[in-house]
C-alpha cells in the first residue's frame, strides 16, 4: 500500500530561522495525496513558519522540502499554481465585492474572465454566500469572511489546500458550518494541511496530525493512535471542593498514586490517567477518601496534547 | 521577461476593479487642484506679473511659463500619493500584495502591478490637465503635448523610490516626512513658479538635484518650443536613473517585507 501512496509535501530536515530566532528546528514528514494532515503545537511552536514554507512564500534556512514533487526555492510560481491558500489573516479586499475577491482573485491563476465569473458562482453557492455576492467584504461576519476566504483559496481548483488556523476566532455555530465545508472536499479528495490549536478541530477533521511544539515534532499519528501511545483510554477527574489546597492536594494525590498510570495534579481537581475510570473511581472510595465531585471521560487530544506541550502558557 | 507581462496581465483586472471603485474620490485631488492652481497662479498672479513684463521668463506669459511646470508637478505629485498609502495599504492594512503572492505571481510582478496603475493615474490625470492647459492658451508649441510622457516619466521617477521608502516603513507617519522635505520643497523651488536662476546659490544647486526640476525644465522647452537635444537627452537620463534605480530597490524591498 505504501508503494502506491503520492506524498505532496515531503520534508526533511526542514529548518527555519529568523536571525538567532530558530523558528523550525528540523522536522521530517510526508503527507499523501487525498489525506487531511493536521499540525497541532501551541503559539510559537513554529506551525505557520512550516505552512508558509510549503506554501512556496517562505526560503527554507535548512533541510529540503518537495511540495508537489518540485522544489520551491526553483518551481515556486509553478508550484503556488497548485496550491490554495487560506492565511491566519484574512487578505481579502474589503474595498471589493464579495464577488469581485474571486474573479479578481481567479485572474491571477491566468484563468478567464467567463471561468472566474462562474467558479466564483460555484463557490459562493458552496460556501452558503450566494446572497451576499454584491455586498462589499466589510459588510461581512468574521465567519462570513473566512468562508470566504476558504472559497477564494479553492478558485483554481488546487491539488494542496493549506489552512492556518481557520477557524480561529469564530463562534461555534460558524465554526461548524465551516467544518462541514472542509468535511466535504475532503470527501472530494482535496488534501487539506491544517493547521490549528482546538483538538476538536484536529479530532474531527484530521486523518492524520503531528504536534509540534518549540519548533520540533513531539509525536506523529493518526488521532486515535496519538491518544493510544501519549494516554490512557479513560481520565477520571476528581474534585474536592473549594476548602481543599494545592499542598492537600498533593498529600491526596499520594494516597491515590497506585490507582493510575499517571496522576496530574491541578489546583482545583486531580486527574488519574487509566484504562478504567470506573474502577479507579471505586477503589479512591474503598480508601475512604470522599471527593466532592467525580468525572470519568474518555481520553482526547487535549490530553495528549497538554502532555506533551505542557500546561504553561508560551507567551 | 515575457512571464512578468504575463503576470501584469494578470493584475489588470484587480487594477480596474479598483478603480471602478475610488475614481470619484480622486476627481478633486485630482483634477480639481491642478485646475486651481493654473487659475490663480496663472491668470490671477499672471496678469499681474505680466504687467511688469516677463524678461525674466524667456518673454512668455506668465501662464505659459507656470503651465508646463505645473503639468510637471502635478505628475509628481499624484504619483507620490499612490505610491505611499495604497503601497502601506497591501502590505499592512489590508494586506492584498499577500493575497497576492501566494499564487503565482512573484513579488517583482505586484511591484509592476502596482507601478503600471500609478502610470495610468499619473498618464490619465495629465492627459486631462493638459487638454485644459490647450484651452487656456497655455501652450505655445505643438511639441508641449510631449509634456505627458514628461510628466508620466516625472512622476514614475518619484514613485519608483518612495514605493521603495514606503516598505521599510511600520506605520505611515514616515509619509508625512516625504510630503514636507520632499513634495511641497520639491513643488515650490523646482522652477514651476520662477526660473530657479532667481534662487540662492546652494538652493539653487539643490533644485537640480531634484528629478521635478528636470521635468518642469523639459516640460517648459517643449512647451515653449525651446528644446536643446542635449539638454533634453540629459534630463531624460536623469529622470530615468531615479525610475531604474528606485525600481530596483522597490522589488528588493517588496521582497523582504513579502518572502519571509
Amino acid at each position: 500500500m505504501s508503494e502506491q501512496r503520492e506524498s505532496l509535501v515531503q520534508l526533511r530536515g526542514l529548518k527555519k530561522a529568523y536571525g538567532a530566532f530558530e523558528a523550525v528546528r528540523g522536522i521530517d514528514l510526508d503527507v499523501w495525496r487525498g489525506e487531511a494532515f493536521g499540525f497541532l503545537g501551541p503559539n510559537g511552536a513554529g506551525k505557520s513558519s512550516t505552512m508558509r514554507m510549503i506554501g512556496a512564500v517562505s526560503p527554507a534556512s535548512g533541510g529540503t522540502l518537495r511540495i508537489l514533487g518540485m522544489d520551491p526555492a526553483t518551481d515556486g510560481p509553478a508550484i503556488r499554481a497548485r496550491l490554495g491558500v487560506c492565511p491566519q489573516d484574512d487578505t481579502l479586499d474589503t474595498e471589493l465585492s464579495v464577488h469581485e475577491n474571486l474573479t479578481v482573485y481567479g485572474r491571477y491563476f491566468g484563468l478567464s474572465r467567463a471561468e472566474c465569473r462562474s467558479r466564483a458562482d460555484e463557490l459562493l453557492e458552496f460556501v452558503s454566500l450566494t446572497d451576499k455576492a454584491k455586498v462589499k467584504v466589510d459588510e461581512l461576519s468574521g465567519g462570513m469572511k473566512r468562508r470566504l476566504t476558504i472559497a477564494r483559496s479553492l478558485v483554481s481548483k488546487p491539488d494542496l489546500l493549506l489552512l492556518d488556523e481557520p477557524t480561529t476566532g469564530l463562534d461555534p455555530q460558524a465554526r461548524h458550518l465551516l467544518w462541514d465545508k472542509l468535511f466535504r472536499l475532503k470527501q472530494a479528495g482535496v488534501t487539506l494541511i491544517i493547521t490549528t490549536h482546538y483538538m476538536d478541530e484536529a479530532e474531527q477533521l484530521c486523518d492524520r496530525l503531528v504536534v509540534m511544539d518549540g519548533g520540533l515534532i513531539a509525536a506523529e499519528g493518526s488521532p486515535a493512535e496519538l491518544i493510544r501511545d501519549y494516554s490512557t483510554r479513560e481520565v477520571t477527574e476528581l474534585r474536592f471542593g473549594p476548602d481543599v489546597m494545592l499542598a492537600d492536594h498533593d498529600a491526596l494525590a499520594g494516597k491515590v498514586s497506585d490507582l493510575a498510570q499517571r496522576i496530574e495534579v491541578l489546583p482545583d481537581r486531580l486527574l488519574l490517567y487509566t484504562d478504567d475510570g470506573e474502577r479507579a473511581v471505586a477503589a479512591v472510595h474503598e480508601r475512604g477518601l470522599e471527593p466532592a465531585a467525580v468525572l470519568v471521560r474518555r481520553s482526547t487530544l487535549e490530553d495528549v496534547f497538554l502532555r506533551l506541550t505542557g500546561r504553561t502558557l508560551v507567551d | 521577461m515575457t512571464l512578468a507581462l504575463e503576470n501584469g496581465r494578470r493584475q489588470f483586472d484587480y487594477w480596474l476593479t479598483v478603480y471602478k471603485r475610488t475614481w470619484k474620490g480622486t476627481l478633486i485631488s485630482s483634477f480639481l487642484l491642478p485646475l486651481l492652481y493654473l487659475a490663480a497662479m496663472g491668470i490671477g498672479l499672471g496678469s499681474f506679473v505680466d504687467g511688469n513684463g516677463t524678461d525674466a521668463l524667456g518673454g512668455v506669459s506668465y501662464l505659459q511659463f507656470i503651465a508646463p511646470g505645473l503639468l510637471a508637478a502635478t505628475g509628481l505629485q499624484i504619483a507620490v500619493g499612490e505610491a505611499t498609502y495604497p503601497v502601506m495599504s497591501g502590505l499592512k492594512w489590508q494586506k492584498f500584495y499577500f493575497s497576492m503572492i501566494a499564487t503565482p505571481l512573484r513579488p517583482a510582478d505586484v511591484v509592476f502591478g502596482q507601478f503600471g496603475f500609478i502610470a495610468f493615474r499619473v498618464a490619465s490625470t495629465c492627459a486631462v490637465f493638459l487638454v485644459v492647459i490647450a484651452a487656456f492658451g497655455g501652450l505655445d508649441s505643438p511639441l508641449g503635448l510631449l509634456g505627458l510622457p514628461v510628466a508620466l516619466l516625472v512622476g514614475m521617477a518619484a514613485a519608483a523610490p518612495v514605493a521603495a521608502y514606503a516598505t521599510k516603513l511600520d506605520n505611515d507617519a514616515g509619509f508625512a516626512m516625504v510630503f514636507r522635505f520632499g513634495v511641497v520643497p520639491a513643488f515650490l523651488f523646482s522652477g514651476a513658479f520662477f526660473p530657479v536662476s532667481q534662487l540662492p546659490n546652494w538652493i539653487e544647486w539643490l533644485a537640480y538635484v531634484s528629478p521635478l526640476w528636470h521635468g518642469v525644465e523639459l516640460c517648459r522647452d517643449l512647451s515653449l518650443g525651446t528644446v536643446e537635444p542635449w539638454l533634453a537627452l540629459v534630463n531624460v537620463l536623469y529622470l530615468l536613473a531615479w525610475f531604474l534605480v528606485g525600481t530596483w530597490l522597490a522589488i528588493r524591498g517588496f521582497n523582504r517585507r513579502l518572502i519571509r
